[in-house]
């Protein structure tokens, strides 16, 4: 009895403790300021959105009573956070962050404020101004749930010097086939002849084969979400992909993405290099870049399509479940705004203006100057390519390298696991892209 | 919990009570009192592992993709099903077993063979020592990208440099190799927590003995197997429990280098698969619960059969 009376007093003792420190740390944590707005934005913890923070005071002091506070992470914690936080309704995050992936399901979930009248109704603002294309890619039903703040498309890059000791001249629209020879010719004992993602990961390796795929007239779905992934225009372009990179491609694929395949061409070990258009501001930068002013720029490689560039862009977006919609919708509209791209070129420097968001950033001509190398493409690819049909056929959904359903992620993670066999020749493309088929019809059937 | 430590010491009996009966009280008393101070650490550990695993469990039982969060319903054994019928469960044991058997005993191995070249007086012994160590020290993601980056890069990696010094062309581990690669780079960082484990056996070997077995005329390699293998026997048997416990976890290169092809998807890496790629949290769920009690009963039988061959081996 006398153990048990001991037990209980020891519990008792610990559970009041327990409660006296959460009392006293929610009553340190309640006290904010009357009157004042204080937003609280969560984002990714990319280079471009610390520029942001950098330049926040600009937007307190043009409006007085808003405050905004910057929450940076990971693009996965970032999920997991914002999904809580609106699935439990707690309205913590006034402003999000999202990629062009998500911003559809989410708006379609009604997790996102639909700011189609806002960015309307404000002439100064110039909706009309951003890319189209991004605008379509960011837009459910005629509402659009978030605006670019900066966007990309895919292009190939080559070493000028390379190409022109070994007689080759690419086109600005050059087709795969093109491309294949060039890769082989370039393909030296010094440097590989292409560089071509391949690690495992829906937005690793299958960003830039998705693209070659759909150029090869393959797509991940039909218009009634029946898989395509053992088709044979998938099987063709996956295929080609894998035996360009045994053939001329750069030495342990599966290594390699964004960040690796930079390096390489960097550092003279490649010639050329299929991936994001934001590379070039990077590869063009001649304080860190050893091969700036020496490159040359193309539009996406094609095969069947007329255009096969990627579209991506970062967006900021405001959740339905703040308690500050107004303030949040007018921080957007400042974030994305022709002032603030003058305010970045102005204070931080004009490559750093953020990219394919506003057409109008393309005539401005301090940045004209700075980005001479890679503006011009940028442009005029992010407005060549069509996000509502990438492909050959239709699809029933809005995107190039992805397809917008939540089940997407998983199932390009797993196919491209299974095409990293394939590419160190464990397996063969059909047999991946057989067991791809299933996984990718599991996905499909949910959605019919 | 100050408070208890410093409580009054019990006063003395009195002197009308009989010596055991007073003894017999004062043991009770001590044994009250220990118990009491221990009960603070156990309601702290039962409350921070057990409780969530309760949780996981309950979890296990529900469909709830984080990305519809309006869908979540009680979905009674269809994880555990998704488990057992679909097509990641087995093959990723499998690379476990691999992966974790064959970097366990490579690392004891290693570590047993370094253990012995430091168990003897040399000059710069303790520097060699620490820099034995260091493979350990470093943080597992630090050291995977170090691996990635440093060493086995095709362009500038050291082992590939080295490799073309003499006249071998650069393997392209990642692509051609990824079990092997996990292993090297698994054994390299264990084998300095095996090799610390057995150099403490090593030292705490008697001299004597030694001494009595090459008077006797015993051979090195007959006094390490019939006199050190046998001293070590629990020290080897520590070395690959503690190693295979921190090795099933083992994730950092796998995310790093390999992204779970040819055969490097680890059940760590498959719920992490799960969870944060499929945002599946009740398949994941179910994954880690299936995956506890595997490795529960796997470790059980593989640590009695452990025990049966050294205690039959090495007779003590």
């Amino acid at each position: 009895m006398l153990v048990k009376k001991r037990v209980i007093t020891v519990g008792t003792g610990l559970l009041v403790t327990a409660l006296a420190l959460t009392g006293c740390s929610g009553a340190g944590g309640g006290g904010a300021a009357s009157g004042d707005v204080t937003l609280t934005l969560a984002t990714v913890n990319n280079p471009q959105m610390k520029d942001m923070e950098q330049l926040k005071g600009t937007f307190e002091k043009d409006n007085p009573g808003i405050k905004v506070n910057f929450v940076q992470m990971e693009e996965g914690d970032l999920r997991a956070a914002v999904t809580a936080d609106v699935a439990s309704g707690a309205g913590q995050y006034d402003v999000v962050t999202v990629g062009a992936y998500e911003v559809p399901q989410w708006g379609a979930q009604g997790w996102l404020t639909d700011l189609t009248s806002a960015l309307a109704d404000d002439p100064t603002y110039d909706v009309e101004d951003t890319l189209p294309a991004v605008r379509t890619a960011l837009t459910v039903d005629g509402k659009q749930y978030a605006v670019p703040f900066y966007g990309e498309s895919s292009i190939l890059m080559y070493n000028k010097e390379m190409t022109d000791a070994a007689g080759i001249t690419i086109s600005n629209n050059p087709t795969w086939q093109e491309v294949e020879v060039a890769a082989k010719a370039l393909n030296t004992a010094d440097h590989a002849g292409i560089c071509l993602r391949g690690k495992p990961g829906w937005g690793d390796l299958f960003a830039p084969l998705t693209t070659v795929v759909q150029t090869f007239g393959g797509a991940w779905y039909d218009e009634n979400w029946n898989a395509q992934v053992n088709s044979p225009e998938f099987v063709e372009g996956v295929n080609f992909y894998v035996n360009l990179l045994k053939e001329a491609g750069e030495p342990d694929p599966v290594s390699n993405s964004f960040t690796e395949c930079l390096n390489q061409l960097q550092s003279g070990k490649v010639a050329m290099w299929y991936d994001a258009s934001v590379a070039a501001s990077i590869l063009e930068d001649p304080a860190t870049s050893a091969v700036a002013g020496k490159m040359g720029y193309a539009h996406a490689p094609v095969y069947k399509t007329k255009e096969s560039g990627w579209l991506w862009s970062w967006n900021l977006a405001v959740p339905k479940t703040t308690k500050n919609a107004e303030a949040a919708t007018t921080f957007v509209k400042w974030a994305t705004s022709k002032e603030y791209q003058q305010l970045v070129g102005t204070t931080l420097g004009w490559t750093r203006v953020p990219p394919g968001a506003r057409t109008s950033t393309y005539s401005i001509p301090e940045y004209k100057e700075a980005a001479a190398a890679f503006a011009p493409i940028t442009l005029e690819v992010m407005n060549a390519v069509n996000p509502k049909q990438p492909g050959l056929n239709p699809q029933p959904w809005v995107g190039i390298q992805y397809v917008t359903i939540p089940e997407f992620q998983d199932v390009g993670n797993q196919v491209a696991q299974l095409v990293a066999d394939a590419i160190a020749g464990r397996s063969t493309v059909q047999e991946a892209l057989d067991k791809g088929q299933v996984i990718a019809q599991t996905a499909g059937d949910k959605q019919k | 919990m100050t408070t208890l430590t410093t409580a009054p010491t019990p006063a003395p009996a009195p002197p009308a009570m009989s010596r055991s009966h007073s003894a017999a009280l004062s043991l009770r008393k001590k044994a009250r009192q220990s118990r009491a101070l221990v009960l603070p650490a156990l309601f702290f550990s039962i409350l921070m592992t057990q409780i969530p695993f309760l949780v996981t469990i309950y979890f296990s039982f529900l469909n709830w993709n984080q990305l519809r969060p309006s869908e979540i319903a009680f979905a009674g054994f269809q994880n555990y099903a998704v488990v057992f019928t679909g097509p990641d469960f087995f093959p990723s044991m499998m690379a476990t077993v691999i992966i974790t058997g064959s970097s366990v005993v490579l690392s004891l191995i290693l570590g047993l063979f370094f253990a012995v070249l430091l168990d003897r007086k040399f000059m710069g012994q303790g520097l060699a020592r620490t820099l034995m160590i260091t493979p350990f020290l470093v943080m597992p993601a630090a050291a995977a990208l170090i691996w990635k980056w440093s060493m086995l890069d095709v362009n500038v990696g050291m082992i590939n440099v080295g490799l073309n010094l003499i006249g071998i062309p650069s393997i392209a581990w990642n692509t051609d190799f990824p079990v092997l690669t996990i292993i090297m780079m698994l054994t390299w960082q264990y084998t300095p927590f095996m090799m610390l484990i057995l150099l403490a056996g090593l030292q705490s070997q008697s001299r004597e003995v030694l001494e009595a077995a090459s008077v006797d005329g015993a051979g090195p390699l007959r006094t390490f197997q019939w006199m050190t293998l046998p001293h070590l026997r629990q020290y080897i048997e520590i070395a690959t429990l503690l190693g295979s416990i921190m090795l099933l976890q083992a994730f950092d290169p796998i995310a790093i280098m390999t992204k779970g092809t040819g055969g490097t998807k680890t059940l760590s890496y498959l719920l992490y698969e799960r969870a944060f790629i499929g945002l599946d949290v009740g398949q994941a769920a179910a994954f880690g619960v299936v995956t506890v009690i595997v490795t529960i009963v796997v470790a059980t039988l593989a640590l009695r059969t452990l025990f049966k061959v050294f205690m039959n081996g090495g007779d003590r």
